[in-house]
């Protein structure tokens, strides 16, 4: 295959490439972290401390800036002392990627530190608690909303103009406007979710039928169908599936504003997790932490693409898509 | 513009009709009279620009007759199509409908479109009860009917399959059946196998004769093939462009049942002779003629392809 073929514009690829590229598009990334974790010459800015020597204010463990070491071990030679011993080291908020893996699996199996602490687990499904509510509730009033708006003049002049005005408005602003009102627990979280997700969602779901083809509705119409026959028999089915695709993205949207959620009032959920971690330098458990909401948020994703495939049979985007 | 020129020497009159087609004529025009345009206008208005669609169209067909309406480009002849719909109001003149007035779409008027308008969300025979079921037949009577309308395509078979599973002129004779399980009163065809391939449109023409000649049925059929036309339709209403203006209704003369071989014969060619003259005649207005420049040479004056 030669390299012009891969830059024709839209060609299509074939699945064994897909995979593959999919795969890639994963271990890339791994792959630079490796190389930044295990090759000593690349960054590996500070040296972690073996054997401290003559050197009295070093430890064994401790991290120190590279040119300072190198400076100690010279004066410690000149002087004809013990040197300091140290390898070379990535500064602790960068850990290795086997560091990580195993915080993966010990942060599952450690139990939480102090006795009304609570497991990652637990965190975890607290949060996806507070995601699934906060779509939930914006999705109730947004995805109608945005239909109305789609199909109906009327509804999209009255709502849209001050929806585009909110939507530059940014969510984590009306925090303590929401803690004020709904107390510090599940509730602002909920509440800054439904606000960083609704106006998005009633815009996106309102152009989305404004795509419907309106031959569509010209048919039906010929047919005798009148009012709301011809919004729930016609608009909804005929836009259902591109409404399901935006349902996704907004899903994922909704996670982006998890961590921002969480912070409000008492601190929950993954983000405090997070924070306690950070707070007693265990990084490799934050990025582990942070992965999980990754796998989470594309299991889903993938998940719900599995179930649209099934649920619309007929719906040729998707079929082109994969 | 590099027309066929039909030599009309030695062609009868079109207006001539042999004993049979004039009978058939009496007594079409003897039955009683489904649609009635009147005077009808259509002015479109963007800005300040007003743009006259239609100017004072009238017409009348009969019951089970076979109307179809050409013109050029620009006649509004689709324009006219939307009007008795419903789907588009007129700004002058009126439509009936069996002497009542046409006020908005209804299931009395059934239409197929030239863009595939099947709900790609519903099955085959789903499509054909849709009518059905949005005015209130229960599930079941739908069903039967639909199944009823699909044998009489002959599309039994694809009851179960999606519109996208099924080819160009399967969709349309779906939509046909669609519109017909309705049990409309008219069927509109707004150029219905304008999107089809040379071969399958002359089939569909075939089918849509004999559905036609099956049920009671009344058709306007628009089209801008003249040989569809002649070949289709009882009488074929001529329009003139800028503005769109009734210009001729012709009596086809062409003895029914109709077959392919009928295209060379010396009724349809005196009959297209006249559309041609109608239409492609300077006074049509076809305004896009002159938009076609000389091409200047850029060969060789000896590199000859002709």
């Amino acid at each position: 295959m030669t390299v012009a073929r891969w830059f024709q514009i839209h060609r299509p690829i074939s699945p064994r490439a897909r995979l593959v590229l999919g795969i890639m598009s994963f271990v890339l990334p791994i792959l630079v972290w490796c190389v930044v974790s295990y090759v000593p010459s690349v960054w590996h800015p500070q040296m972690l401390i073996i054997r401290p020597g003559s050197v009295d204010y070093l430890e064994p463990g401790m991290r120190m800036d590279r040119k300072a070491f190198e400076g100690e071990a010279a004066d410690a030679k000149s002087e004809d002392r013990a040197p300091p011993e140290g390898i070379p080291a990535n500064p602790i908020y960068l850990p290795a990627p086997h560091e990580v893996a195993m915080a993966f699996y010990t942060a599952f199996t450690t139990p939480p530190a102090s006795k009304d602490g609570v497991w990652l687990h637990e965190s975890l499904w607290h949060s996806i608690q507070i995601i699934f509510w906060g779509f939930f509730i914006s999705s109730v009033l947004g995805v109608p909303l945005g239909l109305l708006c789609g199909t109906y003049g009327i509804f999209s002049r009255l709502n849209e103009p001050f929806i585009e005005f909110f939507r530059y408005l940014p969510a984590p602003a009306f925090g303590a406007l929401a803690v004020a009102i709904l107390g510090i627990y599940d509730g602002p979280k909920i509440a800054i979710i439904v606000i960083g997700t609704f106006y998005q969602q009633v815009l996106i779901i309102a152009n989305t039928t404004r795509k419907l083809d309106l031959a569509l509705v010209e048919a039906a119409l010929t047919l005798g169908t009148k009012n709301s026959k011809l919004l729930s028999r016609v608009v909804i089915p005929g836009v259902l599936p591109d409404l399901y695709r935006d349902q996704r993205i907004l899903l994922g949207w909704a996670w982006t504003y998890l961590i921002v959620a969480e912070l409000i009032g008492t601190t929950s959920g993954i983000t405090w997790f997070i924070t306690q971690q950070a707070r007693y330098q265990h990084f490799a458990n934050v990025y582990a932490a942070i992965i999980i909401i990754g796998i989470i948020g594309l299991g889903t994703d993938m998940a719900l693409a599995l179930v649209g495939r099934r649920l619309f049979p007929w719906d040729r985007s998707l079929a082109k898509q994969d | 513009m590099n027309q066929i020129v039909i030599p009309s020497a030695g062609l009868p009159s079109y207006r001539d009709q042999t004993h049979q087609v004039r009978s058939r004529f009496e007594r079409l025009k003897a039955r009683e009279v489904i649609l009635t345009v009147n005077g009808l206008g259509k002015t479109f208005r963007s800005g300040k620009k007003e743009t006259v669609a239609l100017r004072d169209v009238h017409l009348s067909t009969h019951r089970r007759e076979f109307l179809c309406v050409v013109g050029p480009s620009g006649c509004g002849k689709s324009t006219l199509i939307r009007i008795i719909a419903g789907l588009e109001e007129q700004t002058s003149g009126e439509v009936l409908l069996e002497g009542k007035p046409v006020t908005g779409p209804g299931r009395d008027r059934g239409m197929v479109f030239q863009s595939y308008t099947l709900f790609p969300w519903l099955t085959v025979k789903k499509n054909v009860m849709f009518g059905l079921e949005v005015n209130n037949h229960s599930t079941f009577a739908a069903e039967q009917q639909a199944q009823q309308w699909l044998a009489l395509i002959g599309l039994e078979k694809f009851a179960d399959a999606y519109p996208h599973q099924l080819s160009g002129g399967m969709k349309q004779r779906v939509a046909i059946a669609r519109a017909l399980a309705n049990q409309p009163r008219i069927l509109l065809m707004d150029e219905p196998f304008g999107a089809l391939d040379a071969q399958t449109r002359c089939r569909m023409q075939a089918h849509l004769l004999e559905v036609w000649r099956k049920i009671d049925i009344t058709i306007i059929f628009i089209t801008h093939d003249l040989d569809e036309a002649i070949y289709l339709a009882d009488r074929i209403l001529v329009l003139r462009a800028h503005p769109g203006e009734l210009q001729e209704l012709i009596e086809v003369p062409v003895p029914r049942p109709r077959d392919l071989s009928q295209f060379i014969s010396r009724e349809f060619l005196a009959t297209k002779a006249r559309l041609e003259e109608l239409i492609y005649s300077p006074h049509a207005g076809d305004a896009e003629d002159d938009l076609y420049p000389m091409v200047a040479r850029m060969t060789d004056v000896n590199d000859n392809v002709e």
